[in-house]
């Protein structure tokens, strides 16, 4: 019986930059259902963050309740963990991140937990830039209750049981350009390719980094006539860019053809180089971006990659204008200057 | 690349390294799991099955299989495979009753079989079953070859060497003990139909420097003197006793002296310690009873005086290698080293002699006087006469002697039976599904951290004050228990179906040794380059599948799996599978 993964690795994997092995990124053995989409994605993060060389401590993973929502513990488990309360992830997320913005703030949710019981919480937590990385695990279903058709259902998806979904679908991509989110990008959990430099982008954006994954519910909703299955994903996929994150030290030895491709330059140096598959759209430019979705969803395209993004994005702390220091690192000696302080400002408002 | 042919046996055998380099091919992990399961006996007849002498080969095999276990290319040690098999053999209950039995009515067909070691005993073994009346010669008074008149006995009690020969010697083997067969052409004079040839590789060689006449009688070749001490016709030696030789044989003979009056043994060779041919168990057994090794002294010259000897001389080199890696030995300019001792032992090899064999009977014999044979079949240029063990290629060890012993009881009942020997008979093998439950398996797969068990040893006060004390204790059976878990079990195989198989990567994302990728296809030199972890190691295979929905292929690295089953418990759709492959050897008569 195996509910331990084994401590071996393979001896030849290289350690990262700060001395990291890959399974230093690595968390508790999964108890998905085997084949689940959401594990794939958890890979993805666990690439990503060894690539990075980010440190564990240096990291806080955030969730709500689902499926989705329960990965956190099966990836990088020497960072810090809340599991919060279903579609609440925002607020604990804006919370943590006012009191220390130091942290790379990691949210995983799922289609359930963000577009149903969470969707206020994630307009608002959009709306204000909050830096962090956002991830929804896209099923179409409520995977954790056995398979509820979800609020990103497409209309006319056939269920597991046979039922055809009679409403609308939230595009939560859709929906925050529409928000005015700086960052928003669709992969699929099936190509870790794309995903990881994605997921890297984003953990480099300064403000709120929105990636709607669509990830397969294996046990409810993989079924024939299901538009979240792994086969309808894979045969309506239409990819806007092939992409390549290039941290800020590298250097860059790809040559990129001019005209079809665009490089944007992040706040901390690093580069996202896009190559166009799709022409006469600008990753820049958030008009382009709604109206090249919008004509992928009336071909029946699942349109992935980075599909906008702000180069001067500024997150919340700047719009607030707070202090460089973590306000939780804040004692008594800053918060109370003392009587002379006091006077001072009194004597402005005189 | 191609897709690969799990049809073709040879592929998943190649998987269970230990047993892929164990000339005999013994199932190893089948065996270790009845020890681990507490099923002694049974473990000890898959061995018997294979390797015809359990309790003796867990005792002193050379053991091919350790230094190929998957587990010393994850850790710092391989699993005691060779101990284990000791637990099996120490702790086995009655067996005798699971083995064949000669017929009462025989086929009609003589053989007779020279030499009484494990190539001609397990030729015996094979073929009594099938009703063959066996003819055994051998010039000692007892079976066993050189297990009996070389390896001493603190390596491998009598008890023990006696309770498995006398398995086959039972099986109706008509023996002709103190029988020095001196003419061959006399032996093709008999009604024999066929005749196997396991005379070993009997003659020691011998270091003709200054001084070796005059010092005859205190300067004795290796191999002569751990016979005179098997059979007790030395008890004997010299308090100051040097040992030229770096190779078993020499580990043998300073042990031994230890045991027979040598206070001051020295082991000296002429060669850098790396090239010692000896095992490195062997080397550090001899260490641990205060012998110390030299190295880089060739001897120059016996030092005699008066008719007795006094010592050696010894010149000192280093060791030099041309770009071709050929090694010269350079004498280092310091002065020469001169060693007192009261007996010499000369341990640097042994060769074939086939002195009783007559040059005009139409058996060839080729380079170094060994004999023309065909490689498969051990057939000799005279077609009823076979070689096998020592005495077909030259010295090698127990395991190889009862692997060529199987090949020629198969050649000898073809040949009897007038069919052609060069059909041989394919090997048996099953490849069966594993799965019990969602996480559970018909093993044991969850893989353990322990390190390498060491054997425990009798104190060295006792063990040197008597020859025929074992050293090596064995493991208990707790320990054989742990020992035995560390096995990855690396006979139940990752099988692939690809068209069962979603992409959904949970294989690649579950595996701890990054085994598997999905990837577009290429040669393989390329595709070694582009994996989930560099494949390095050219020795181990890449499983490759068919051309996936999304037009790559699975390619999994067999190097480092730990046969963990995670990719197939991860599996939604059970593209992957644990089959448990069973490979036998098929043999002259069905043992098992
Ligand atoms: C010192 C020493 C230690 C060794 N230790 C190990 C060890 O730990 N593990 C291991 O695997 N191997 C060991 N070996 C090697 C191993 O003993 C041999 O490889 C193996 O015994 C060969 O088996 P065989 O059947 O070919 O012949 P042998 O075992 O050599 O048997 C041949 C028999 O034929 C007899 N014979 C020869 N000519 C005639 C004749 N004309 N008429 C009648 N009888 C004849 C010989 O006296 C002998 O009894 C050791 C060898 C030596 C020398
Ligand atoms: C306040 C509250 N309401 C309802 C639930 C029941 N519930 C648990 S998970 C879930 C839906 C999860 O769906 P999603 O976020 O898509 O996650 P998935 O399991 O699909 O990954 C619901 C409704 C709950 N736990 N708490
Ligand atoms: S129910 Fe669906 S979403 Fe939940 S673990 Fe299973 S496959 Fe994944
Ligand atoms: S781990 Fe076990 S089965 Fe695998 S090679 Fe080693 S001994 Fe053989
Ligand atoms: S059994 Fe499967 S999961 Fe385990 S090491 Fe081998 S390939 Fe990887
Ligand atoms: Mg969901």
């Amino acid at each position: 019986m195996t509910y331990i993964k084994p401590k071996f690795r393979h001896p030849g994997l290289k350690r990262n930059k700060i001395g990291f092995a890959k399974s230093d990124y690595e968390g508790a053995i999964s108890t998905l259902c085997a084949g689940c989409g959401h594990d794939s994605i958890s890979g993805a993060i666990i690439q990503a963050c060894y690539e990075m060389a980010i440190e564990p401590h240096h990291l806080a993973k955030l969730s709500g309740i689902g499926c989705s929502s329960k990965t956190p513990t099966y990836f990088l488990g020497n960072s810090h963990g809340f599991n919060s309360v279903h579609g609440r992830m925002p607020s604990i997320a804006t919370g943590a991140n006012l009191a220390n913005r130091d942290l790379i703030y990691l949210g995983v949710s799922g289609d359930g937990d963000s577009a149903s019981i969470g969707l206020g919480q994630f307009c608002h937590v959009l709306r204000r830039n909050l830096n962090m990385v956002y991830i929804v695990m896209n099923n179409g279903c409520y995977g954790l209750t056995k398979g509820q058709d979800s609020a990103t259902a497409d209309p006319g998806s056939v269920s597991k049981e046979g039922s055809n979904n009679a409403f609308q679908a939230i595009d939560l991509v859709g929906l925050s350009l529409e928000l005015g989110a700086t960052f928003v990008a669709r992969s699929f959990s099936g190509d870790k390719k794309q995903l990881v430099p994605l997921i890297k982008a984003a953990m480099s954006h300064p403000g709120f980094a929105f990636l709607d994954i669509i990830s397969p519910c294996v046990t409810f909703n993989n079924n024939p006539g299901s538009t979240k299955s792994y086969d309808y994903v894979r045969e309506h996929i239409a990819a806007t860019s092939r992409l390549d994150f290039v941290p800020e030290e590298k250097e860059i030895t790809v040559s990129y053809e001019e005209g079809t491709s665009a490089s944007v330059r992040l706040h901390d140096g690093s580069l996202i180089h896009l190559q166009k598959l799709s022409p006469h759209w600008d990753p820049t430019d958030r008009d382009s971006a709604m109206n090249h979705l919008q004509k992928a969803k009336s071909h029946g395209e699942i349109l992935t990659g980075l599909l906008y993004i702000d180069p001067h994005s500024g997150d919340l702390h700047q719009l607030l204008d707070t202090v460089a220091q973590p306000l939780n690192t804040l004692r008594e000696k800053e918060l109370c200057p003392g009587r002379a302080v006091l006077e001072e400002i009194n004597a402005e408002y005189r | 690349m191609k897709p690969t042919n799990i049809n073709n046996p040879e592929y998943f055998h190649k998987v269970v390294d230990c047993q892929y380099a164990c000339p005999a091919h013994t199932p190893v992990p089948e065996y270790i799991r009845l020890i681990a399961a507490e099923r002694y006996t049974e473990a000890y007849m898959v061995n018997w099955e294979s390797n015809v002498f359990p309790g003796i080969l867990g005792r002193t095999c050379d053991r091919p299989c350790e230094p190929a276990c998957r587990r010393g290319r994850i850790e710092e040690e391989p699993v005691a495979i060779c101990r284990l098999k000791r637990v099996a053999a120490d702790n086995k209950g009655e067996v005798k009753s699971r083995m064949p039995q000669a017929p009462e009515k025989k086929n009609g067909k003589k053989i007779a079989l020279i030499g009484g070691g494990p190539a001609s005993l397990t030729v015996a073994r094979d073929l009594a079953p099938l009703g063959y009346e066996i003819h055994l010669y051998d010039d000692w008074h007892k079976g066993g070859g050189m297990m009996r008149s070389q390896i001493p006995a603190f390596r491998l009690p009598e008890s023990v060497l006696d309770e498995e020969v006398n398995y086959i010697l039972e099986m109706g083997i008509h023996t002709h003990f103190n029988h020095y067969v001196s003419s061959m052409k006399e032996m093709l004079e008999k009604d024999y139909d066929a005749i196997f040839v396991g005379t070993g590789a009997p003659k020691g060689r011998d270091l003709i420097l200054p001084g070796r006449e005059e010092g005859a009688k205190n300067i004795h070749i290796g191999i002569e003197f751990l016979a005179n001490v098997a059979f007790s016709h030395v008890d004997k030696i010299g308090k100051k006793v040097i040992i030229l030789g770096g190779g078993n044989t020499a580990m043998d003979c300073c042990r031994t002296s230890r045991r027979l009056g040598g206070d001051e043994v020295t082991v000296v060779v002429r060669s850098p310690f790396e090239e010692m041919k000896a095992s490195p168990w062997e080397i550090e057994d001899a260490r641990a009873e205060d012998i110390p090794i030299l190295n880089n002294m060739p001897p120059k010259e016996f030092v005699v005086e008066n008719g007795r000897l006094k010592g050696v001389i010894f010149e000192k080199v280093r060791a030099e290698y041309d770009e071709n890696g050929r090694r010269k030995l350079v004498p280092t300019g310091e002065p020469d080293v001169f060693i007192e001792a009261d007996d010499v032992i000369i341990a640097i090899g042994q060769d074939n002699a086939f002195p009783w064999i007559e040059r005009d009977l139409g058996i060839e014999f080729g380079k170094w006087d060994i004999p023309v044979l065909d490689k498969v079949s051990f057939q000799s240029t005279l077609p009823q006469v076979f070689f096998g063990g020592d005495a077909a290629f030259g010295p090698e060890n127990i395991i190889t002697a009862v692997a060529h012993g199987h090949q020629a009881a198969i050649s000898i009942d073809l040949y009897c039976q007038g069919k052609d020997i060069l059909d041989r008979p394919s090997p048996m093998t099953n490849l069966i599904h594993q799965k019990m439950g969602i996480h559970e398996w018909s093993y044991d797969s969850a893989v353990v951290d322990d390190l390498r068990y060491k054997v425990p040893h009798e104190v060295k006060s006792i063990t040197l004050t008597n020859r025929k004390i074992e050293v090596e204790l064995g493991f208990d059976p707790p320990t054989g228990f742990k020992e035995a878990q560390r096995c990855l079990n690396c006979d139940i195989q990752t099988v692939f179906t690809a068209s069962t198989c979603i992409e959904c990567d949970a294989c690649v994302d579950i595996c701890p040794t990054s085994c598997i990728t999905f990837t577009e296809n290429g040669e393989e030199e390329d595709l070694r380059t582009r994996l989930s972890a560099p494949a390095e190691n050219k020795t181990q295979d890449l499983y490759v599948s068919e051309v996936l929905p999304t037009k790559r292929v699975m390619v999994k690295d067999e190097d480092v799996c730990l046969h963990c089953g995670l990719c197939a418990e991860r599996c939604p759709t059970s593209a992957w599978d644990m089959q448990k492959f069973l490979y036998n050897v098929t043999k002259a008569s069905k043992i098992l």
